[in-house]
C-alpha cells in the first residue's frame, strides 16, 4: 500500500468503508432502506448528514422499491443519488433497476451480496446480484474494503461519463467484506474533487429546456433505446479503464481495469473468481507455487460490461481453467462459468473448464479448499473426455457432481 | 502471522476487543490487520467467536481459522476440548477466571493465563463487561502490540466519556498480569 501522508489511515468494515467514499463523492441525494449486511453503510451516511460531515438530504424510505424510485427522481433532475441494498431488498427493486437503466440515470447503488429465500439467510453469496445482470446496471464486484472506497468515488466517474450515463452497482462479499474491519487509506477530499468533476447530464428534468422523460415508444423505436443502451456499456469498458489509470495517477492505487490476475502470466492452472474469495485463493496460489504447480488467479472485477477479450487472452493459452461462482442457475450451472466459456467459445484452443460451486448461503470456503480445485484443474486434462463432461459442475465441501 | 481467536458471549464485547487488536496493530504500529465476528445474527448471552490476524505483510485470506497463537476466553463456563481445539499446539490460553487451576488438565501441555477480569471491570466501571480487561492481559501476555499502541486503541475507537475509564482497566489488567508473568 502506497502511503501518502496526506491519507488518513482508518481501520473500518467494508461497510464503513463505502459510506466514507460517498461522503467524499459528495452525493445530493441518498435514498435508502436498511437490509442486513448492508445496514451499516446507510447507518454511517444517516449520521454523517446529522452531525453536518455530509451535506445532502437523506430519504429514509418505506421500501426498497421507494428506495430507487427516489433515486431515480434525484437523478432526473440532475442530482448525484446514492442507495444502497442487499439481496431480498435488491429483488424487490428490480423493476426499478431497469427503468433506470433504461432512463439513463447513473445513480451508483452498493449491493452487500447476500443469499436469496427460501430458505432464509442472512450470510453471503452472489445470487443476488447475478439474478440482476440483465437489468443494464454495470457491476462489479470488489475484493477488499479499500477497493470498495475507491471504486465508490470511481463508479461516479464512470457513470456519469457523458458516453455512458449507466447506473452502476458496486458488490461486496456479505459479512465476509461488509463486516470485516481492516486499515484503509482515506484520500483527503480536495483531491477527490479533482477527479470527479459535479455531476452534469443532458437527461435532465428541467423547465428552463423541458424534455420527455420516462415516455413509452412504439415497436418502431424500441430497439433503438435498446441499442444505445447496450452500445453505452460497451463503450463504458474504455471509461473505465481511463478512470482506473487516471485514479492511479492521483491516489497511487490501480484495480487494472476489468479484470485482475494474479500468477497467471505462465499459469497452466488458472482459477476464475469474483470478490473477497479472491484474497483466499491468493494465498492458495502462493501455497500451489510453492509446490512448483503453475497455479493463478483471474479474478473478473467487472460482470457487466464483461471482460470478453481479457478473459479470452487470459485463459486461452492454460491448460485448464476453473470457475468459483457463489451462485448457480439452477438447471445450469454458474452464471460466471457460462459467461467465461463464452468467452471462449470460438477460439483455437479451448482448455477444458471445471465449474466449482461454493460458498452458497455463506459457507466458508478456505484455502485448502481452494488448493483441492487446483488439484481437480491438474487432474482433468488427463481424463478421458467422457468423464470429464460428467464432472464438470463440483459442488465445494459438498462431495457431490452434477453427472450429465 | 498472529491470529487471535476471541470467545465470549453476545454483550461482552469480545468483537470489540478484536477490533482494539486490529486497531493497535495496523494504526499504531504500522503493521496489517484484519478483525472479524464470527457472522450471524448478534444474541446477549450466546457464544460469539471474533477473530484477528496480524501481520507485517497485507493479509488477503479471509476464511475463519483453526490454530490460533492465542486463544481469549472472556466466559470461563465457554472454555472445553471443543474450544481447546482451536488453538495450536504452542498457543496460549488467556482465560477469565478467579480459579485457573480447575483447567489446568484441559490445557495440556498448552500454558494457561488466568486474570480475573470480571473482578477488575466491576472495580473500574462497575459492570461485569470484561473485553478491555481481557485485552489488556492479552497485550501483557504476548507482547504482539505496546500498552501505549493499546491504549491509543481505546481512545481511537470509544468516545471520551467511556474510553478513560477503560485505558484504566487495560492498564490495571496489564499490570495484574505482568507481575503474574514476571513474579
Amino acid at each position: 500500500m502506497m502511503h501518502n501522508h496526506k491519507n488518513e489511515s482508518v481501520f473500518v468494515s467494508g461497510d464503513e468503508a463505502v459510506a466514507l467514499g460517498v461522503r467524499l463523492s459528495r452525493p445530493h441525494v441518498i435514498s435508502a432502506y436498511p437490509i442486513t449486511p448492508q445496514t451499516i453503510v446507510v447507518e454511517r451516511l444517516s449520521e454523517m448528514v446529522e452531525d453536518g460531515s455530509l451535506v445532502a438530504r437523506y430519504i429514509h424510505v418505506e421500501s426498497e422499491h421507494s428506495a430507487m424510485s427516489a433515486a431515480m427522481g434525484a437523478s432526473s433532475v440532475g442530482a448525484r443519488a446514492f442507495t444502497a441494498t442487499s439481496s431480498q431488498g435488491l429483488l424487490y427493486m428490480a423493476e426499478g433497476l431497469h427503468y433506470a437503466s433504461g432512463g439513463r440515470m447513473p445513480i451508483v447503488m452498493m449491493n452487500a451480496n447476500r443469499s436469496l429465500a427460501l430458505p432464509w439467510s442472512i450470510f453471503g453469496d452472489h445470487r443476488d446480484s447475478m439474478s440482476m445482470l440483465d437489468s443494464g446496471w454495470i457491476q462489479v464486484y470488489v475484493e477488499d474494503a479499500q477497493e470498495a472506497l475507491d471504486m465508490t468515488i470511481q463508479a461516479y466517474r464512470i457513470a456519469e461519463d457523458s458516453s455512458v450515463l449507466t447506473p452502476l452497482m458496486i458488490n461486496l462479499d456479505g459479512f465476509i467484506l461488509t463486516h470485516t474491519y481492516e486499515l484503509v487509506e482515506v484520500p483527503p477530499q480536495e483531491e477527490v474533487d479533482s477527479y470527479l468533476p459535479p455531476f452534469s447530464t443532458p437527461n435532465k428534468m428541467s423547465l428552463e429546456d423541458p424534455k420527455s422523460m420516462g415516455f413509452s415508444t412504439s415497436p418502431a423505436d424500441n430497439m433503438e433505446f435498446k441499442y444505445q443502451q447496450h452500445k453505452a456499456m460497451m463503450d463504458s469498458r474504455e471509461v473505465i479503464k481511463q478512470a482506473d489509470k487516471e485514479y492511479a495517477e492521483i491516489f497511487g492505487r490501480s484495480y487494472n481495469g476489468l479484470i485482475d490476475c494474479y500468477q497467471c502470466d505462465n499459469a497452466e492452472y488458472i482459477l476464475v473468481t469474483a470478490g473477497s474469495v479472491t484474497g483466499t485463493a491468493r494465498v492458495a496460489v502462493d501455497s500451489m507455487r510453492s509446490k512448483g504447480i503453475k497455479a493463478g488467479v483471474l479474478r473478473i472485477r467487472f460482470m457487466r460490461p464483461f471482460p470478453e477479450q481479457e478473459v479470452r487472452n487470459t485463459l486461452a493459452g492454460a491448460a485448464s481453467y476453473g470457475v468459483l461462482d457463489k451462485d448457480i442457475s439452477f438447471g445450469y450451472e454458474g452464471t460466471m462459468f457460462t459467461n467465461v466459456n463464452s468467452a471462449l467459445s470460438g477460439t483455437a484452443h479451448i482448455p477444458r473448464g471445471i465449474n466449482f460451486i461454493g460458498g452458497l448461503g455463506g459457507r466458508d470456503i478456505s484455502v485448502q479448499d481452494i488448493e483441492e480445485m487446483f488439484e481437480a484443474l491438474r487432474l482433468c486434462p488427463a481424463h478421458d473426455y467422457t468423464e470429464y463432461r460428467k464432472n464438470r459442475i463440483r459442488f465445494v465441501n459438498m462431495g457431490v457432481s452434477i453427472h450429465e | 502471522m498472529i491470529k487471535v481467536r476471541w470467545l465470549g458471549r453476545g454483550g461482552q464485547g469480545g468483537f470489540t476487543a478484536s477490533r482494539l487488536l486490529g486497531k493497535a496493530a495496523s494504526l499504531f504500529e504500522g503493521k496489517y490487520a484484519m478483525a472479524f465476528p464470527s457472522f450471524g445474527p448478534e444474541r446477549r448471552g450466546a457464544p460469539v467467536l471474533a477473530f484477528t490476524r496480524i501481520d507485517d505483510k497485507k493479509i488477503t485470506d479471509r476464511s475463519e481459522f483453526d490454530s490460533a497463537d492465542y486463544l481469549v476466553i472472556m466466559d470461563e463456563s465457554l472454555l472445553d476440548e471443543s474450544a481447546m481445539t482451536s488453538l495450536s499446539s504452542e498457543g496460549k490460553v488467556i482465560l477469565n477466571s478467579a480459579a485457573p487451576q480447575r483447567y489446568s488438565s484441559l490445557a495440556g501441555s498448552r500454558r494457561i493465563i488466568a486474570l480475573d477480569a470480571t473482578t477488575v471491570a466491576l472495580e473500574i466501571i462497575n459492570r461485569p463487561i470484561t473485553n478491555t480487561a481481557m485485552f489488556g492481559a492479552l497485550v501483557a501476555a504476548s507482547n504482539i502490540v505496546t500498552l501505549n499502541s493499546a491504549l491509543s486503541s481505546i481512545e481511537a475507537e470509544m468516545k471520551p466519556a467511556i474510553a478513560a475509564k477503560n485505558k484504566d482497566i487495560v492498564k490495571k489488567a496489564y499490570d495484574l498480569v505482568k507481575e503474574m508473568i514476571d513474579g
